[in-house]
């Protein structure tokens, strides 16, 4: 009951045609381009891999197989668990924690110097100067850090110039190249939401706690971080899902050696040809990712509906 | 622990504009000293140059006889309640009443003990585990005192505080200051715009204008004997008139106004421009001053018709046109029982003495 009022009420205010417009277009997006794909790709995940044509025949019955090979591997191999999948899958969970962790530690004093301290012109420079790299498409960014860590980049010279090192540093082998693509891609996602949180607060806040003789350090831990809570969190949940699901960055800039999860999702889709368990491997990253998610959300005390303010 | 506080010629300056001009102020230790002026008369400036938020371009703050320069606010002894309160909205009202405590490493045992004390002091006892926005308006203002003696200053400032209030509490809350104040025993500074609060709290007031001092001294003399034209049409309600000065005496300036000659106290403008002859001046009358005077009993005497007449309960007020000036005088006089004699219309002559009016030069006036 409560439902079709709200619904009269939101016809009355926004009139027939916007209202038909605005519900059209909410549905449209959420059934078509998020539920129904979402749908398709769990239920994939559930059967055995088949060739298109025989999609919903009898032999394309439900089963358990790619979340049982996630664990164990084919059924044939030596080893008890599939170590190398799910060495990947832990290796760019931790991986995507500490780009997180590293976002936030470089963001937070950005961001509240933008919302706090510079204000006119000089801010809202900053301002620009932090979107306009994204104006560059991925790919190309990504290729450019290739260069700049590369046995000849710009790194690497700087420092045998200055002396600290004497022959090139393989930047890339050892996935600081890497580290450095992905904790840069998301960086507004991380500024803007800390931004919008620390701009709210009263600036009296942070002379009242000067006043009554607190250090800095004291007055960020007590009273501007705790205000920035919703926004760093907020902040932190996309960069985590997004460096976790980065394909880009990964490819390009990932070591020889290495491998992002996405990856294995990658090369199950197109090399393998076998949806089913790409499918199964990207749910389980996704729960995954969602579940940790929500458990940091709760050690951290925060509430769904804080994010979204 | 309590402090003075000396200002020795003290100019803030924003760019071309001057906030605070050549201010020489000597505030005694256990004072509750007010700095009354409109907005924008840079009241509010010297207090943050006294917190230690920002230094004087020039000129020396001294708080107990030390220099403050290059002290910054968290390490003076000084606190500082903000117009809004500022309360941290996230902790606790004993979280916020020991802060300061908290940030000098008391443990959360002492500090739990030291709220109670003062919850117990501000009248708000069992309440330390509120959230502050479950209190009402008095309340929280009372834990913003509490939050800044807690960390035992030497020098409360005040930045008006009682603005957000509405009228009946922000009277209580007068007496509950002053009140706090007798019993803390520590130097109040108090910024307002209310003469009502000045007066009242205050053992002394400044009164600015434009970043000036204009008069420093008790609520009383501030009243009776405004140093300038400006106090005297800040401070109160005033009647104004204005003439050339035709005679100077020790006791007395007589100034030719278009209403005749009129004879009043000058102003102790404290040596600097004190009328003479020929100078354009200023009477200033209070309408408690103003007398209805048929039989010209009083030296001073001004016609006029009654123009209105309003009831006030404890007061009558009446308005008056006189000759050649767009403004009204103004009588004020307590309702005696005895019936209003008088009719709008009537021409009538008014009186007062000489030592009820005080002459300045003509001058720069507050905003009606």
């Amino acid at each position: 009951m409560a439902l079709v009022r709200h619904l009269q009420n939101f016809f009355r205010r926004n009139g027939a045609a916007l209202s038909v417009f605005l519900l059209g277009a909410v549905g449209f997006w959420i059934l078509f381009m998020i539920v129904l794909p979402q749908l398709f790709m769990v239920d994939f995940s559930f059967r055995v891999n088949l060739p298109p044509p025989k999609w919903g025949t009898p032999e394309h019955h439900y089963t358990l197989e790619h979340y049982r090979y996630m664990v164990y591997g084919s059924a044939g191999s030596e080893s008890s668990f599939n170590v190398i999948d799910l060495q990947v899958f832990f290796k760019t969970i931790v991986a995507a924690i500490f780009v997180t962790i590293f976002d936030v530690a470089l963001c937070y004093p950005i961001a509240y110097y933008l919302a706090q301290v510079a204000h006119g012109g000089w801010a809202r420079l900053m301002v620009l100067s932090l979107i306009v790299p994204f104006w560059v498409n991925e790919i190309l960014r990504a290729f450019a850090f290739r260069i700049i860590f590369g046995a000849s980049g710009v790194l690497n010279k700087g420092l045998m110039a200055l002396g600290i090192i004497d022959e090139p540093y393989d930047f890339i082998r050892e996935n600081f190249a890497l580290y450095a693509g992905l904790g840069y891609a998301f960086i507004l996602l991380m500024i803007f939401p800390i931004y919008n949180a620390i701009e709210s607060l009263d600036k009296n806040q942070i002379e009242a706690a000067r006043d009554l003789g607190s250090p800095w350090w004291r007055i960020h831990w007590r009273v501007v971080i705790p205000f920035a809570k919703p926004g760093i969190t907020s902040g932190c949940t996309m960069v985590f899902m997004l460096t976790a699901g980065a394909l880009a960055a990964p490819q390009i800039l990932g070591g020889p050696s290495s491998l992002w999860f996405t990856q294995i999702i990658y090369q199950a889709f197109n090399q393998a040809g076998n949806w089913s368990r790409g499918s199964a491997y990207a749910i389980i990253l996704l729960a995954s990712c969602i579940a940790l998610v929500l458990l940091l959300m709760r050690a951290f005390k925060v509430r769904l509906g804080e994010i979204a303010r | 622990m309590s402090a003075e506080v000396t200002l020795e010629n003290v100019w803030i300056r924003f760019g071309d504009f001057v906030a605070a001009r050549a201010v020489d102020i000597n505030i005694r230790q256990g004072e509750f000293f007010s700095f009354l002026g409109p907005s924008g008369c840079g009241k509010t400036t010297l207090l943050r140059a006294v917190s230690g938020f920002l230094s004087p371009s020039e000129g020396r703050v001294l708080i107990g006889g030390k220099d403050m320069a290059g002290i910054g606010p968290n390490k003076r002894p000084t606190a500082l309640i903000f117009q809004n309160l500022a309360l941290f909205p996230l902790m606790t009202v004993w979280e916020n009443i020991t802060f300061a405590l908290e940030v000098r490493g008391v443990s959360a045992a002492r500090r739990r003990k030291r709220a109670d004390e003062l919850l117990e002091l501000i009248a708000l006892p069992g309440q330390g585990e509120k959230m502050v926005d479950e209190l009402s308006g008095g309340q929280r203002q009372r834990v913003a005192i509490a939050r800044a003696l807690a960390a035992e200053p030497g020098v409360l400032l005040l930045d008006e505080p009682l603005s957000a209030l509405d009228l009946k509490l922000r009277q209580h809350m007068r007496t509950e200051l002053r009140d706090i104040q007798q019993r803390v025993g520590i130097t109040f500074i108090y910024i307002t715009h209310d003469q009502g609060e000045a007066l009242t709290m205050s053992d002394n007031v400044a009164v600015m204008r434009e970043g000036v001092i204009e008069q420093v001294a008790d609520g009383n003399t501030i009243y009776d004997r405004p140093a300038t034209a400006f106090v005297a049409s800040f401070v109160g309600e005033n009647n104004l008139l204005r003439g050339t000065v035709s005679a100077v005496s020790r006791a007395a300036v007589t100034v030719d106004t278009g209403l005749g000659a009129i004879r009043a106290r000058a102003a102790d403008s404290g040596g600097k421009g004190s009328l003479a002859v020929g100078d354009d001046a200023y009477v200033f009358i209070r309408p408690e001053s103003l007398k209805f005077d048929e039989e010209k009993k009083m030296d001073n005497n001004i016609s006029a018709q009654i123009h209105q007449q309003e009831f006030e309960g404890s007061f009558w007020q009446v308005f008056f046109s006189i000759k050649g000036s767009e403004r009204k005088l103004k009588l004020s006089m307590v309702n005696d029982g005895s019936a209003m004699s008088h009719q709008p219309g009537q021409r009538v002559t008014l009186g007062f003495a000489p030592e009820l009016a005080v002459a300045t030069p003509a001058g720069p006036l507050a905003a009606e």
